[in-house]
């Protein structure tokens, strides 16, 4: 689908590449990923392992920001709790469209090792806003977290950008006058 | 100093406010001290060069039966001895003297008992909430706590 | 959600000239959920109101609901850094209670891998506190190092961070056949490293700069604020349970204390507090081979576990030297399966209690540098 798959089948003598421009666009979004890293808990020193030299997350293209308004997806690792919830909350809503998050560790998919008497405990991020990708394991390792950055940027590959509106007029979410 | 010495010495001092001396090894032995006593025997604890108790290990509430109970967990840097005490509080009148001006750390394991149990530090500078937001309503390390069903809108359970 | 009760602003005396910040829950320089609020005079730091319980994950609530073993992987979750240091105290205190004696060699897995996590958490404190002050490189130097110690743990226990791997009685499995030699390998390695992070790192002039004569923490303050570990030992206290307390087999091993002398500045400063880790490292690589040597290498690690956990009656408080300082748990028994309360208390938790003490008077600036030198978990701050 995305833009590198093309390169196999070049227009004609070769060197030339024909693709849509959506191929483009999404070619330089997946490849070039700023990410809001929400740290909380275990998780967060793996991911520390993960940004050293072993692992090296800068290869995916993808720089750390402190701001969500210049970021293009969240990262939440760790444990949530009702005291952090409103929090993630208000810098989701902070941060530009088109935007992704990716939830690492059982914690933050679904309560992990405190879904039961967890009472401070949220139990899954996604009670509060929308999870592009789960990451398991409790904490996961740095393996698995380079996976899931995979799978998003698969995720960010294949998506149709133009249209949207008309897309989610037909879908019935949204009313446009013609 | 043994703690049956220590005691002993605080017996004589302030007579029947200090409570018995409960030894069942392997597990701690500990003073049982009246609570309205308490500040004066943490302060001759500490001043007393023959005890120089100047480090509070640790200060925990405790549930037991029909009553909670704080207890303190002194240990003392130069002369390497230790001591357990424990004050028991009613459930209808969870008031207690703040240690807060004996041992500065005191002050926010008592906002902690404060936040958990409910246990009412008198004198302390700053008796708020720690752990919890501070509208949290009900303190959860009690028997009886009850998991709240929504927070904020947010739904607790499972 | 009601902010008076903390944040008590009289208007009819506003002072113009200081100004309060807000710093996290979430910022990079606060190692974890830690929100300060900061009152600040130009740049100058005039108060600071730590708020914490970002991540109170009810770890005390949950023990009171879990068995003695289930609880095991909760504690690893207090204190992530260094999971293994955190078992010791616990398995300790019901050995106390319940009244086992464990096989020689598993008193010996048992100091290796404190040890060699203790190395790896002041790897991560040292190399946060360079990062604190800006230094980049060292972080990825000790990083790499790092994950050696993981390999090690790993291979052992199946988990790179959590292990679950202290059992009461015993181990959670024996170590595999080249242990002692790949150990010895890390060892050797974490000396060479730890030249090069003395020489790129802690006594470089613009480090010794930022650090020294900052953050002075005198010891009868320390000491009146509970402080352990690092922190005490910096003002200048030669306190370490190990020496002080021996417990499991820290008797046998023939090791120093560091402790800070205000060798570039003065006595408890922040310099003195890294330096202290910095020596710690090395100490615990001289304890790792001296239990080499002598670690037995027959004998079952699981010929002592119970297969009930049910201590008799009664209440123990013990603790350890973790390499933040001292960790204790208070547990209170009533004879059932379930303990009836389980309190920890964190090192962490009493040294960041003295923050608003040291912070003040310094520039802004110099607060990241000081929290950093405190090395906390927020993990074990909020339970």
């Amino acid at each position: 689908m995305g833009l590198l798959d093309r390169l196999d089948k070049p227009y004609e003598t070769g060197g030339i590449v024909l693709g849509t421009l959506e191929d483009i666009l999404n070619w330089g979004r997946s490849k070039s990923d700023w990410y809001l890293h929400f740290g909380l808990a275990c998780c967060a020193i793996e991911f520390m392992s993960m940004n050293a030299s072993h692992f090296d997350f800068m290869r995916f293209g993808i720089i750390p920001r402190a701001t969500p308004r210049q970021a293009d997806f969240i990262m939440i690792t760790g444990t949530v709790t009702l005291k952090m919830a409103e929090r993630i909350q208000r810098l989701w809503e902070q941060m530009a469209e088109p935007k992704y998050c990716m939830s690492v560790g059982s914690c933050s998919n679904s309560g992990g090792p405190y879904w039961q008497y967890g009472y401070h405990v949220l139990k899954g991020v996604d009670r509060i806003i929308p999870v592009h990708v789960y990451v398991p394991g409790c904490p996961p390792r740095p393996e698995a977290m380079e996976e899931g950055m995979i799978k998003l940027q698969k995720l960010i590959d294949q998506q149709a950008i133009f249209r949207k509106r008309e897309r989610l007029a037909e879908e019935g979410k949204i009313s446009i006058d013609k | 100093m043994t703690i049956e010495e220590i005691h002993h010495s605080l017996k004589e001092k302030f007579g029947e406010f200090i409570g018995e001396l409960v030894v069942n090894p392997p597990s701690d032995s500990y003073i049982n001290v009246e609570a309205e006593k308490l500040l004066d025997v943490c302060f001759e604890l500490r001043d007393n060069p023959d005890f120089a108790f100047d480090y509070l290990m640790c200060l925990s509430g405790v549930e037991f039966q029909e009553q909670l109970m704080v207890v303190y967990h002194l240990c003392s840097m130069s002369k390497n001895h230790k001591v357990v005490l424990k004050a028991s509080l009613p459930k209808d009148n969870l008031k207690i003297s703040s240690v807060e001006r004996v041992w500065r750390s005191a002050d926010w394991h008592e906002r902690e008992a404060y936040d958990l149990f409910g246990i009412i530090f008198e004198g302390h500078h700053n008796l708020i909430r720690i752990l919890l937001p501070y509208d949290w309503e009900g303190y959860p390390l009690r028997k009886d706590y009850k998991e709240p069903e929504t927070y904020h809108g947010i739904k607790v359970p499972y | 959600m009601t902010t008076k009760e903390f944040i008590d602003i009289d208007f009819s005396q506003i002072e113009s000239d200081r100004m309060r910040l807000n710093v996290g829950p979430q910022h990079p320089s606060t190692h974890g959920v830690l929100r300060l609020e900061v009152e600040l005079d130009g740049e100058v730091v005039t108060n600071v109101i730590p708020h914490i319980g970002y991540l109170h994950r009810c770890f005390e609530k949950i023990c009171e609901n879990m068995n003695y073993q289930q609880i095991i992987p909760y504690i690893d979750r207090m204190d992530y850094i260094s999971a293994m240091n955190n078992e010791l105290p616990y398995v300790i205190a019901l050995e106390k209670l319940m009244d086992i004696k464990v096989p020689e060699k598993v008193e010996y897995i048992r100091v290796i891998m404190s040890e060699l996590n203790r190395i790896a958490n002041h790897q991560i404190a040292i190399a946060t506190f360079g990062l604190d002050a800006g230094a980049f490189t060292p972080f990825l130097y000790l990083f790499r190092d790092r994950e050696y110690i993981l390999w090690i743990f790993e291979k052992a226990s199946g988990a790179r961070l959590l292990f679950n791997y202290f059992w009461v009685g015993g181990l959670a499995n024996d170590v595999y056949p080249t242990f002692k030699e790949d150990v010895l390998t890390i060892v050797h390695q974490v000396r060479k490293t730890i030249k090069e992070i003395e020489d790129l790192l802690i006594y470089n002039k613009i480090f010794i700069d930022r650090t020294a004569n900052v953050g002075i923490l005198p010891l009868d303050v320390a000491i009146s604020y509970g402080c352990s570990g690092p922190v005490l030992r910096g003002s200048g206290m030669q306190f370490d349970l190990r020496k002080n307390e021996p417990y499991s087999i820290y008797e046998r091993f023939d090791f120093e204390i560091p402790f800070g002398k205000g060798e570039v500045g003065t006595v408890g400063d922040c310099w003195d507090r890294n330096i202290v880790r910095v020596r710690e490292i090395e100490q615990s690589c001289r304890i790792i081979e001296q239990a080499i040597a002598q670690m037995p290498n027959d004998g079952d690690v699981q010929s002592a576990i119970p297969k009930k956990v049910r201590p008799p009656k009664g209440e123990i408080y013990f603790r350890t030297e973790n390499p933040k300082g001292e960790l204790g748990f208070y547990i209170i028994s009533d004879g059932k399966d379930k303990p009836h309360r389980v309190k920890a208390r964190g090192p962490s938790f009493v040294n960041l209690s003295v923050l608003p003490e040291i912070a003040k008077g310094y520039l802004f600036a110099d607060l990241i540098v000081i929290l950093g030198s405190i090395d906390i978990v927020l993990g074990e701050v909020d339970r």
